[in-house]
């Protein structure tokens, strides 16, 4: 039994439903007057981030104190540069503290698969620089389910820099091990290296062109927009915001004809929203939108993520090679 | 232009004595026919059927295979300032152990190697060491800044002889400064070792061969074209300065067809190869294990068949370790922070045996060709690589083809870890190396090493 | 991460063939209308009544239970489940399993009295368990438990309001509830430990 999420290929359907199911009951525990249960007394979570995000750890704050875990966080930031301690030496540092949970944010594609293999303790990946963010790929997941049921079959159409998102590394898995088709959407310079092949083997479609895919036989039952980094206009690959919105934004007029082809789209976009570039003001509002249902969804899955990995037997009671 | 060096070690002249005798018995002489080597005074003597002289050291070299010593055009031996990575010594005794009388010790030290007192130290280290030719190479630029011209002249000039130049780890990315230092080196016939590597196309953030791998695994990519692109332009460049380029650490099958094209044309252009790029894929990268992290990046399948052909055909002249130690506490970091590179000077020839020799593709004589003879005429070093004659200088490797050795990389002489081989088994093996007529290194117990001498 | 095969049905473990009956299907509804009388007894009448069943096989134990009491009284008796994974003590002893929805009727627990119905009582620990749920959910004025069987070995100080059936085991033997609404049919058999 591997005690760590690193990637969202970690996880079968099995493991995503079993984690969705238990989200659902912790969504429950949220809407109750006495957010706490005591399922994770006596266990220490440390939200070990290497990089500034509010909004996932805060997430895991509130997932490891409402199930009672000891909940720490330790900001890393800049002890990552190959000047400093290496990330060993700090990860081994904070394990020896025996804590039962490591929670990290690295901006470095692979840390937390590097620091699992370093640790005792689980490693829960909470994004590694532009690799993956299997818990943002699950709460997309259970927002989506909550809203149009299974997945299967469904079309989900991911836009934006994808060279650059963790979220959709992790989505397309996700996704796909839940029966869903995707399709990709971005401007050639924004498509990860490889893609062609790596969309051919892992099964999802591929587009230059978003309204050909808005417009196309296959309609569409939610679009995943991702942040766009002005940043990226200096690296060449875009050339200004105006062109990028008219190109590759979910502006008003997209979302009318995605409603009138399917009245039930939704549109989901796993902030923080560059309003106005690639997702329009009134559509970030829209009654489509379940951007503040996937917020709202973080704190519960977070909390199945922390359940399924640290309730059950803890990994050293188990003798050498036993399944559970 | 190179005489002075070594000369300290050729311990008096004169007639064979046989108290420092060496005879190497039943030796294959670069794979074909047996005959017995008699070494002394740092030469080879005589060559035949021959009898012991009274008091010599006998090595019985029956089933082995004697090359002259290899010579790797590509070192990082870290000293001068990353003593605990590596240090002329550690690194001299991992290129004995691994075959090699001569290394060239590449100039990103700390300092930078850019002066001629530099590259005098470098010598005189290796000199005090004395187990391996260490050849400095100097600086293209000063401080390796890519800006201006370092002391090319004076290093030239010096006891070091300096003839190989290189900005090493860095490219040297200004058409005009390469173009300068190609004209420049021509009176003193140098040349430029070329780390091609467009810093526009690929930054030094770049990690991974771009393509599938690098996309899944959100990797910075490293663009075969960064490669290429440079390659064009000093192929370009040496045709019109008349001058030489070398083009290090060959890794695409773009860049093989730019080196074939401008051989064709007549371009004064060498290429070298390291053995993990004949032998190691980027798919490898895919658990974020910094051993494997290297620049240029390991490439797919389709390079490395690539570059196995053009070793073959000649179009890349020969196979150098770059050779890249670190400390453990450089490479233990998240895969895009930890330092390039991975050592190799004791596993380059294990690699070219498995790899080239086994499988038929190329014969002891070609090994000695693209990891000696090739080498020493790059650099320019006029005692290594050297015909296995009468009167030459006794820098010898004897290879046991038929042993099988398991990487362990714990038992490394270099002072670093960062072995991509470890646990790795090859077929064909150091047996013996003489490093101007004595022992640097063998496996025989029987046989006193000059370590073993000088530690008396 | 890994998840274990979900409870119902794959991993059931199956039923020995050596098993005996214990109840059948007419002792079970024998049972439970019992039990249905006996609360309105003590409740006089099924004012304020709550019945919440404990996942899996407490739930239409308890469904069952409040149609008992319904059917009797003539007024609707509310309905529900609490799922008590979250709170159990012995989560580290086995594999983790995904936790069960809690599903509170409408009128909610304050001042009710509320009857927990699972199928067999044994540790204790279950109905512990339950208890601190109950204790987030709001305060009941009481709090019952009626079980379908008690096999006993009680690990806590806690004892049934009400009993379908006691049955004497062994802790070596196993009990086997099955109901139609999630087996197909009626039965409670045992199995395992030395025969009697």
């Amino acid at each position: 039994m591997t005690r760590h999420l690193i990637s969202s290929a970690d996880l079968t359907r099995h493991d995503v439903e079993s984690i969705l199911a238990t989200a659902e009951s912790m969504h429950d525990v949220q809407r109750r007057e006495v957010k706490k249960v005591p399922t994770l007394r006596g266990r220490t979570v440390i939200n070990f981030f290497f990089e500034d995000s509010t909004r996932t750890r805060s997430s895991f704050e509130i997932a490891g104190k409402w199930m009672s875990a000891d909940t720490i966080n330790l900001s890393a930031k800049g002890s990552s540069t190959s000047k400093g301690e290496s990330l060993r030496d700090t990860a081994m540092t904070v394990d020896a503290m025996a804590v039962d949970a490591l929670v990290i944010r690295h901006n470095a594609s692979g840390a937390a698969r590097q620091v699992s293999q370093w640790v005792r303790c689980s490693v829960i990946n909470a994004g590694d620089g532009t690799h993956e963010h299997p818990t943002q790929a699950l709460l997309d997941a259970y927002t989506l389910r909550s809203r149009m049921g299974r997945l299967d079959g469904k079309h989900v159409v991911i836009v934006g820099d994808l060279t650059h998102s963790r979220v959709f590394r992790s989505n397309v898995i996700t996704l796909k091990t839940l029966g869903a088709r995707v399709t990709v959407v971005a401007p050639p310079t924004l498509m990860p290296a490889g893609v062609t092949a790596w969309s051919e083997t892992d099964g999802f479609a591929t587009s230059w062109d978003l309204d050909a895919v808005i417009d196309g036989d296959d309609a569409v039952d939610a679009m995943m927009m991702l942040r766009v980094q002005r940043e990226r206009m200096s690296g060449g690959y875009f050339p200004t915001a105006r062109e990028y919105t008219v190109g590759y934004g979910l502006t008003r007029e997209r979302l009318e004809r995605l409603v009138r082809r399917n009245p039930d789209v939704l549109v989901m976009h796993p902030g923080p929203m560059n309003r106005g570039l690639e997702i329009a003001a009134e559509v970030a509002d829209a009654p489509q939108s379940v951007v503040l249902d996937q917020v709202s969804a973080g704190v519960a899955v977070r909390m199945a993520v922390l359940y399924h990995l640290l309730a059950g037997e803890s990994a050293e009671q188990l003798p050498e090679g036993a399944q559970a | 232009m190179t005489a002075a060096r070594g000369d300290h070690l050729t311990e008096g002249q004169g007639t064979t004595n046989g108290m420092n005798a060496l005879l190497i018995t039943g030796a294959r002489l670069l794979g074909r026919d047996a005959a017995d080597i008699l070494v002394a005074d740092g030469r080879i003597v005589e060559v035949g059927s021959l009898e012991a002289p009274q008091g010599a050291r006998v090595i019985d070299a029956d089933g082995l295979v004697a090359l002259p010593g290899l010579v790797d055009l590509h070192t990082h031996l870290r000293e001068p300032g990353r003593e605990d990575a590596e240090t002329i010594a550690s690194g001299s005794e991992a290129a004995a152990a691994g075959g090699f009388t001569a290394v060239f010790a590449m100039a990103n030290t700390s300092p930078v190697t850019d002066t001629a007192e530099a590259a005098e130290r470098v010598l005189d280290l290796g000199r005090a060491c004395g187990l391996v030719d260490v050849v400095p190479v100097g600086a293209v630029t000063a401080g390796l800044g890519g800006e201006r011209l370092a002391e090319l002249g004076l290093m030239a000039r010096s006891r070091a002889g300096v003839r190989v130049f290189s900005d090493d780890g860095r490219c040297v990315a200004d058409g005009r400064i390469m173009r300068r230092a190609l004209e420049y080196i021509k009176p003193f016939g140098g040349v430029i070792s070329q780390h091609a590597q467009d810093p526009r196309l690929a930054d030094s953030s770049a990690c991974c061969h771009e393509g599938e791998v690098s996309g899944r695994l959100g990797l910075p990519g490293w663009p075969g074209v960064a490669e290429e692109a440079i390659v064009a332009r000093d192929v370009m460049l040496a045709r019109h300065t008349g001058s030489r380029v070398h083009v290090a650490h060959v890794s695409t099958a773009g860049t093989v067809e730019v080196i074939r094209w401008a051989k064709a044309q007549g371009i004064a252009v060498t290429a070298e190869v390291t053995p993990h790029h004949l032998a190691l894929t980027t798919d490898l990268l895919v658990g974020y294990d910094p051993v494997y992290k290297v620049n240029p990046p390991l490439r797919p399948s389709d390079d490395v068949e690539a570059l196995r052909e053009a070793l073959v055909d000649g179009t890349i002249d020969v196979v150098a370790t770059d050779h890249a130690p670190h400390a453990r506490h450089d490479k233990e970091h998240a895969f895009v922070d930890a330092a390039f590179g991975m050592v190799g000077l004791e596993t380059a020839l294990p690699v070219v045996s498995e790899l080239l020799v086994r499988s038929g593709r190329l014969d002891w004589a070609d090994v000695a060709r693209i990891m000696s003879v090739g080498p020493a005429r790059i650099g320019g070093l006029t005692d290594h690589g050297r015909p296995l004659a009468v009167g030459e200088p006794a820098n010898l490797t004897l290879v046991d083809p038929d042993r099988a050795l398991t990487v362990d990389a714990a038992a490394s002489r270099s002072r670093s870890r960062n072995n991509p081989w470890h646990g790795r088994t090859f077929t064909g093996a150091v047996h013996t190396t003489i490093h101007r007529g004595r022992v640097s290194h063998t496996v025989d117990a029987t046989t006193r090493t000059a370590e073993a001498e000088y530690a008396q | 991460m890994t998840c274990p095969e979900p409870t119902a049905p794959a991993t059931v473990p199956q039923i020995p063939p050596d098993a005996r009956d214990v109840m059948v299907a007419d002792d079970i509804s024998r049972a439970l209308r019992r039990i249905g009388h006996e609360i309105i007894e003590r409740n006089k009448g099924a004012a304020d009544l709550v019945v919440l069943g404990i996942p899996s096989r407490g739930v239409p134990l308890a469904e069952r239970l409040a149609a008992a009491i319904s059917q009797v009284e003539g007024i609707d008796v509310p309905v529900g489940q609490l799922d008590v994974t979250l709170y159990r003590d012995d989560l580290r002893r086995q594999p983790t399993r995904a936790a069960g929805r809690t599903d509170i009727p409408a009128g909610g627990i304050d001042d009710k009295v509320v009857v927990l119905v699972d199928d067999v009582l044994y540790s204790g620990r279950t109905i512990r368990a339950a208890l601190d749920a109950l204790a987030e959910l709001g305060r009941p004025r009481a709090v019952r438990l009626a079980v379908l069987v008690d096999r006993g070995h009680r690990e806590l100080p806690i004892r049934a309001d009400h009993v379908g059936k006691n049955l004497p085991t062994s802790r070596e033997e196993r009990v086997h509830v099955r109901l139609a609404e999630v087996d197909g049919a009626d039965a409670v058999r045992i199995s395992g430990g030395e025969r009697r």
